[in-house]
């Protein structure tokens, strides 16, 4: 998966290396700001009420 | 004839090392999203409670808002606690629902009033959003719980601490652990999860109304 994307990438390997960081770095945002947010609800490992 | 056999057998292990490299490259990047899922649960929340304190405390600042106009998801009091350091304060927010636990430690609707006579509730995070209530365990008999209201300074006395479970709604009681009996007394009670990152029980100090200083007009 990653040497498949890792041949598709253009120009020397300087290149390559700075826009391998990037795609990484985009999904990790993506990740962060947008994915996690959403499941964090349903990880209940900090419930800290008393109900019935 | 040997030969066709031989690269036939080759082409067959080359698939099965691009499957297997699959399969070890979905595993590792599969940890490494649980990791950083772990991360943020740890750190990454704490950004957004840090940036709602913010904007409660300065909200409890203000004069014109006072405990006349409580609301859900307003900010109550300034809570502090001088044995878990003295820059420990959080503003108390009203309400318990995920949404309100999220900014900081929450008030009970319903449960009395800082210095009210009767149980001013508060429940807050242990291991997630700044993590408030992370080290309420350390708090012995007669430490100090302050709570900053807008008409008077209010200062409780720990008197004891338990591990109930999650419906002991006894707790809330008006005297807590005493759901029969009306209050001449103003208490607090503070309750978080127990153990840490877990939520099979809860972790519960309870505190006894000690000195009052009237604010200065």
């Amino acid at each position: 998966m990653y040497g498949w994307i890792w041949r598709r990438l253009p120009g020397s390997t300087a290149v390559r290396l700075l826009t391998a960081t990037v795609l990484v770095a985009v999904a990790v945002a993506v990740l962060w700001y947008a994915v996690f947010p959403l499941l964090e609800p349903a990880v209940t490992l900090d419930e800290v009420t008393v109900q019935e | 004839m040997a030969i066709p056999d031989e690269a036939r057998g080759r082409a067959y292990a080359g698939r099965v090392r691009a499957v297997l490299r699959a399969v070890g490259e979905s595993s590792i990047t599969a940890g490494l999203i649980l990791l950083l899922f772990c991360a943020y649960l740890l750190w990454g929340t704490s950004a957004y409670t840090r940036g709602q304190q913010l904007l409660l405390q300065k909200e409890l600042t203000r004069k014109d808002t006072g405990l006349a106009r409580i609301e859900l998801g307003r900010a109550v009091a300034l809570l502090r606690i001088p044995e878990l350091g003295h820059d420990y304060r959080y503003a108390v927010v009203e309400g318990v629902d995920a949404e309100h636990l999220r900014k900081g430690p929450g008030h009970y609707p319903g449960s009395a009033l800082p210095g009210q006579v009767g149980n001013f509730v508060v429940s807050g995070h242990r291991t997630t959003y700044a993590a408030p209530f992370n080290r309420l365990d350390e708090l012995e008999r007669d430490d100090e719980i302050v709570v900053d209201a807008a008409e008077a300074r209010y200062t409780y006395r720990v008197t004891s601490q338990d591990v109930v479970e999650p419906d002991e709604v006894n707790v809330l009681a008006p005297v807590p652990g005493k759901p029969d009996i009306s209050p001449i007394r103003a208490y607090i009670t503070l309750s978080t999860c127990h153990p840490e990152y877990s939520a099979a029980q809860r972790l519960i100090v309870y505190g006894v109304l000690k000195r009052t200083e009237p604010r200065k007009e």
